[in-house]
């Protein structure tokens, strides 16, 4: 976000086509920022009202203190003149002290308004983003939810700051001006109108032609984007096949269609200025030699004061000269209101894809039930509890005679006939059923898109399905409060995200209220802390950029650690293991046994290894699960397994 | 850092100069046009003959098209100079990459390059642009209107003594303090999106661990910080409007006090009105021309950044150059290490290859074999000198590889990347990057000694199928047969598989070193695997460990010499020995 650079060839959205200016979204943008700032809105409003006003004023003042030194400076006489041109000079001093402290009050207040809306709009986005369901992040490109947080928050800022007070200042200002035209005189007026109307068309249809090219100069802009990533990208490839010239040799034309495009776009929106401005100067020109004209030819003049002196007047010029003056004031601030109001389109386009998403609906969790600690005393009875104990208890109130009932959390997930799919056309799973007992280790295997991935995202209700068809411990997930359900369940994925922050930071981001001992011992399970130790600074080393700093199989291997310290009772290893090499996996291996150790453990893995000694394999093809049993029982099957895992057959 | 940018402006310099010439010329009439129209007003007030008075009208017409023509020229030439400066510096960009050796490309990551090949080059291009069209107008303006003051205005241009250094003074004082809060701003702003895009990245982490509320919290946090910051550089920047407007007030109400003393009491000799109305409009005129100076140097500044990164890439020295006399033939595939060294950077504390030696005769199947990061790729990446190596040396077909033309040791030597790719393109496209003038026979004929051709045949368009940005449309196993296809193409002499049959089935693995043994028998064939089974009939397999070369032998004999080896085989067959 480069403030001064609005609008350049290289900003995302420069001056797009002339949008339609879309109403409901200004009047929610100034509805927010009035909710925001009940106080110091109206008075910022207030002050650019005034300012406006004011800056429309002293034109007059100026041509009489002018006329009035006309009058006297044949005289000589200063003595007399300064009681008639002091006074009024001295007006018209108060007039600019106070306009400087309104400007200034104005621009410092908008300065804080400005951030500080800013700053509530990003949070409140950004709360909103927590609340959006999964299926908001997989069906939206991560480029474009970016984006709402750079562009779009700053064409606002560009908004608020510039484009919407300056378009309330200068219609004021045209407004103002425009009722002193007509106090002057209502054909010249007329004549000045038919200008402006000229200078919309002429700017109209050169903006047009300038939208057209900017248009194509973005898509070119990507197009060249979209080549240089693959290229920088594959830049190793190209040197190993020698391919450097003819690599030159596309981006060379991939080049000049972009040089072309932004040359036309530019020169477009350079012709703009000038032509608009001397149009500004012959309209002078034009008012000028009317105004001499009609002075000479004695015609009646017709204005809002001879009206009030009941009918017509005479043109003199003390009329004319005045008038020239506000011609000029008045071009160009039409011209300034054009100019913002295109920004003002453009920025509200940008505010509606924020609100879009701000109104997109939030991830529903209507689970009542509650994961509580709990001690169990010798009868078995379940007694809740303030204090860790170590062991948790489901807490199931029930609407229908308020009693409460618990459940000792174990593990223990069924799936009865499940039927699913993203979208309502396809389904990607087909009759799954599964029983895992606490304990169990249940793994799946098939291709990339057969719907392994699937399983694991309805269990944490990523995704929700119908009522009753997953059961944890016998309660019907749906009833779950969710943060709940997932606190209860380990997450290990083939993507491990870390984030910016110490290793051990990141591994306490399984459980926040975890020592540091806890943390190792975590660690030292994932079999981890080796490596660890040997990094810079050990478990105090930073990581950034998604740990850019380590290999993916150490990035795994902390994930691992992550998932751990939350100590759940079921895990999820999504191809957790998959960028670790086989000799490092066996090592790992015996932490990783450790680890799911009297945990109802799901596990997807590409390799067979990691999965030989489940309990039960199932084999998923398509969505149905086509074989399952344990490696032994498979083996002897002779079928798809098999065939696997005899490499006749090739995964992915 | 200019002078660099500049040598990209080449044929561009013509429509530059033209650009600036007609901005001058601009100046000059708009500088003049205030005076004409004082002239125009004074002859409308004398009540002159009507036929003066269109005379000047005209001449003042006129006057507004040369004008407009002067801007509409020279705005064309400027989008004309400053695109084509952008497309300069594009090209010498791209061109300066790809002259980059491994070690150069390791130091800038993708990303960084695709900006500074975007989002850098068109702050560069605007910024050129205000450069030629506004940093000549604003400078020439000023003086003009200057000089046209003190000419018209006599002792009333004396009010810019004073407006003139209280606006350098402000807007220096405004420029300084904010320009650095700008900049701490933006970093951490940029942190700040950086931690938004990580928090989006990793949604289902946090999610899975119900930490949205703990995420809420820390953003707020640091977007509260930002917020403050980012509040006290706009108020500083905020305070060049009331500074502007005082100086504008003062300068009237000067030129109005003084200038009506002046008149009366001199009887309009020594100053009349239409000079006061001429100040006027020049005291507009000078500030803001001021106004512009300090917006095209905050411009600058800004986009000062993006010009350093620029010549970054454009500074980075290639490490490898072709020799004096390059060798540019080679002999045959025998490759020969003698006692290598080799690490990534100088500074690196470990080498990332230790003392290795081998010997591998011409038409030779080698393996290779061990964990993750202990050189193995790096090792076979200086057979092509990809990198140099650090101490020792490296000949292949009994030369040095330091000795040959680049381009012959790469055509001869190929290898297949582990992070193979495949670029948008049809698969013919692809393939033809192994060899531009192969016929479509030799391409089916990689492809089958590939095990390529049979998938390939069943797609509906064949060879002509398109392949997506990144080879997303092909399976894993799909792609790695494609890309070594491509590697057979250019009839390499030396062909290195860097781990790259890791996704083809055991069968098909097995089937595509059978036709290597068969079809290819001259070409010496290396091989980085990380099962067992896709090395065990080398002739020779080398293992690895911490950069070192362990143990080297055929199957039987590592089986029994080396620990590493015989417990990956271990590994690998358990299961299957309960058959």
């Amino acid at each position: 976000m480069k403030q001064p650079m609005n609008g350049g060839p290289g900003g995302k959205r420069p001056m797009g086509p002339p949008r339609k200016m879309n109403f409901g979204t200004l009047k929610r943008v100034i509805k927010l920022l009035f909710s925001y700032y009940p106080v110091l809105m109206p008075l910022t409003l207030l002050c650019i009202i005034f300012s406006a006003g004011v800056s429309a004023i002293p034109a007059i003042f100026q041509q009489q203190i002018i006329a009035d030194i006309e009058i006297w400076y044949k005289t000589g006489d200063w003595e007399a003149a300064s009681k008639v041109i002091i006074p009024k000079v001295l007006i018209l001093v108060g007039i600019y002290v106070i306009a400087i402290i309104a400007i200034t009050l104005q621009t410092q207040l908008m300065a804080y308004i400005t951030q500080g809306f800013l700053n509530k709009l990003r949070c409140a986005m950004f709360e909103k983003m927590q609340n959006l369901p999964i299926k908001y992040f997989d069906t939206h490109k991560h480029g474009d939810i970016m984006s709402h947080y750079t562009n779009d928050i700053d064409t606002i800022r560009q908004l608020i700051s510039q484009a919407l007070p300056s378009v309330l200042q200068t219609s004021i200002i045209v407004v103002v001006v425009m009722c002193i035209m007509l106090s002057f005189s209502f054909w010249m007026t007329l004549i000045v109108l038919l200008g402006v109307v000229l200078m919309f068309t002429v700017s109209k249809t050169i903006g047009g032609g300038s939208a057209k090219y900017f248009v194509r100069q973005q898509k070119a802009l990507g197009k060249t984007e979209g080549f240089v990533q693959e290229m920088m990208n594959g830049q190793k490839v190209v040197k190993v096949f020698c391919h450097e010239e003819k690599c030159k040799a596309d981006f060379d034309t991939i080049n000049d269609q972009l040089f072309e495009d932004s040359f036309r776009a530019n020169a477009y929106a350079n012709c703009l200025g000038p032509i608009v401005m001397n149009i500004g100067n012959i309209l002078y020109v034009v008012i000028a030699t009317v105004g001499g004209i009609l002075l000479l030819s004695n015609v009646p003049n017709l204005s809002f004061r001879t009206l009030l002196a009941g009918g017509f007047g005479i043109l003199t010029i003390d009329i004319v000269i005045p008038f020239l003056n506000m011609t000029k004031q008045f071009t160009s601030n039409v011209n300034q209101f054009s100019q913002q109001i295109n920004h003002v389109a453009m920025a509200l386009a940008g505010a509606e894809r924020i609100f879009e998403m701000m109104d997109t609906e939030k991830e529903e969790d209507k689970g009542y039930v509650t994961l509580v600690n709990c001690t169990v005393d010798e009868n078995g009875n379940i007694h809740e509890s303030d204090t860790h104990t170590g062991t948790w208890a489901w807490k199931h109130p029930h609407t229908a005679d308020g009693s409460v009932t618990y459940t000792l959390l174990r593990g223990h997930v069924v799936l009865d006939d499940v039927d699913f799919g993203y979208t309502e056309d396809k389904t990607v799973l087909h009759n799954i059923t599964l029983y895992a007992e606490p304990g169990q280790k249940v793994a799946f295997v098939g291709a990339t898109g057969a719907g392994k991935t699937t399983i694991t995202n309805l269990i944490n209700r990523f995704y929700d399905i119908a009522d009753g068809k997953i059961r944890y411990d016998g309660i019907n997930i749906n009833k779950i409060k969710k943060s709940d359900l997932r606190r209860s369940l380990g997450l290990v994925l083939q993507e491990t995200n870390l984030f910016t922050g110490t290793v051990m930071d990141n591994i306490r981001y399984g459980n926040l209220g975890a020592t540091d001992e806890e943390c190792i011992k975590a660690a030292l399970l994932a079999g981890a802390d080796d490596f660890i130790r040997r990094l810079p600074e050990g478990y105090n080393t930073v990581l950034s950029g998604n740990g850019a700093n380590l290999s993916q199989g150490q990035r795994q291997l902390i994930s691992i650690a992550r998932a751990a310290v939350a100590d759940p009772p079921v895990m999820i290893l999504d191809e957790a293991t998959s960028s670790i090499d086989t000799r490092t996996e066996a090592i790992v291996s015996k932490g990783m046994d450790a680890l799911m150790h009297g945990r109802t453990v799901f596990v997807i893995a590409h390799r067979l290894s990691t999965v030989r000694n489940s309990d039960v394999i199932m084999v998923l093809d398509h969505g149905h699960i086509i074989e399952r049993g344990s490696h032994d029982d498979l083996i002897a099957q002779k079928g798809k397994y098999y065939q696997l895992y005899t490499g006749a057959f090739e995964l992915e | 850092m200019i002078k660099k940018l500049a040598g990209s402006i080449r044929e561009f310099k013509l429509p530059t100069i033209i650009t600036i010439l007609f901005m001058v010329g601009e100046v000059v009439i708009e500088c003049l046009i205030p005076f004409i129209t004082a002239n125009l007003v004074n002859r409308i007030k004398a009540g002159d003959d009507i036929k003066n008075v269109i005379v000047t009208g005209v001449i003042l017409v006129i006057m507004a098209i040369l004008s407009l023509t002067c801007g509409g020229v020279a705005g064309y030439t400027s989008a004309k100079a400053s695109a084509g400066f952008a497309r300069n510096l594009r090209h010498d960009i791209f061109s300066r990459i790809q002259t980059y050796s491994f070690t150069n490309i390791d130091k800038f990551s993708t990303s960084s390059l695709v900006t500074r090949l975007t989002t850098d080059i068109s702050n560069t291009q605007m910024a050129y642009m205000m450069v030629i069209r506004t940093a000549v107008r604003s400078p020439l303006m000023f003086i003009f209107a200057i000089i046209m003051a003190f000419i018209m205005g006599g002792s009333l241009a004396m009010t810019f003594v004073v407006v003139v250094p209280v606006l350098v003074f402000g807007l220096l004082m405004i420029s300084r303090h904010a320009m650095p809060a700008f900049r701490r701003v933006f970093k951490k702003y940029d942190k700040l999106n950086e931690s938004i895009e990580e928090n989006v990245r990793a949604m289902r982490v946090v999610k899975g661990f119900s930490r949205e509320d703990h995420e809420k919290e820390k953003f707020s946090r640091a977007a509260d910080d930002i917020c403050g910051d980012f509040t006290k550089a706009e108020r500083i920047v905020a305070f060049n409007t009331p500074i502007m407007q005082f100086c504008m007030y003062f300068n009237m109400v000067f030129v109005l006090i003084v200038g009506s003393k002046l008149t009366i009491e001199h009887m309009g000799q020594v100053i009349d009105i239409g000079q006061i109305s001429a100040m006027l409009t020049y005291g507009m005129q000078i500030l803001m021309s001021l106004m512009m100076v300090s917006m095209i140097y905050v411009m600058l500044t800004m986009s000062s950044e993006s010009m350093k990164r620029i010549c970054q890439v454009l500074d980075e020295v290639p490490t490898l150059h072709n020799p004096e006399n390059p060798v540019t033939s080679v002999a045959d595939g025998s490759v020969s290490f003698t006692d290598v060294d080799f690490k990534y950077f100088e500074k690196a504390e470990r080498n990332a290859l230790d003392n290795i030696n081998i010997n591998i005769k011409s038409g030779m199947t080698v393996g290779i074999i061990g964990g993750t990061g202990v050189g193995k790729s790096s090792l076979v990446q200086l057979i092509l000198r990809l990198y140099d190596v650090s101490a020792g040396s490296i000949k292949v077909g009994g030369v040095d590889v330091r000795d040959y033309d680049i381009e012959t040791l790469r055509s001869s030597v190929a290898m297949v990347l582990q992070k193979n790719l495949l670029f948008s393109g049809t698969i013919k496209e692809n393939l033809r990057w192994g060899n531009e003038n192969a016929t479509d026979e030799e391409i089916i004929e990689a492809c089958k000694l590939a095990q390529a051709h049979d998938f390939i045949k069943t797609f509906p368009e064949g060879y002509d199928t398109y392949i997506e940005q990144g080879g997303t449309n092909v399976s894993g196993g799909q792609k790695q047969r494609l890309c070594i296809a491509r590697a057979l193409l250019k009839k390499p002499k030396i062909l290195i598989l860097d781990d790259s049959t890791s996704a083809v089935d055991t069968k098909t693995d097995a089937l595509i070193r059978r036709g290597f043994k068969e079809y290819i028998p001259e070409t010496t064939k290396i091989i980085i695997a990380q099962r067992i089974s896709s090395v065990e009939d080398a002739d020779l397999i080398i293992v690895m460990d911490g950069g070192r070369i362990t143990h080297s032998g055929t199957h039987e004999e590592l089986l029994k010499s080396s620990d590493i080896y015989s417990e990956i085989h271990q590994q690998q067959t358990k299961g299957g020995d309960e058959e």
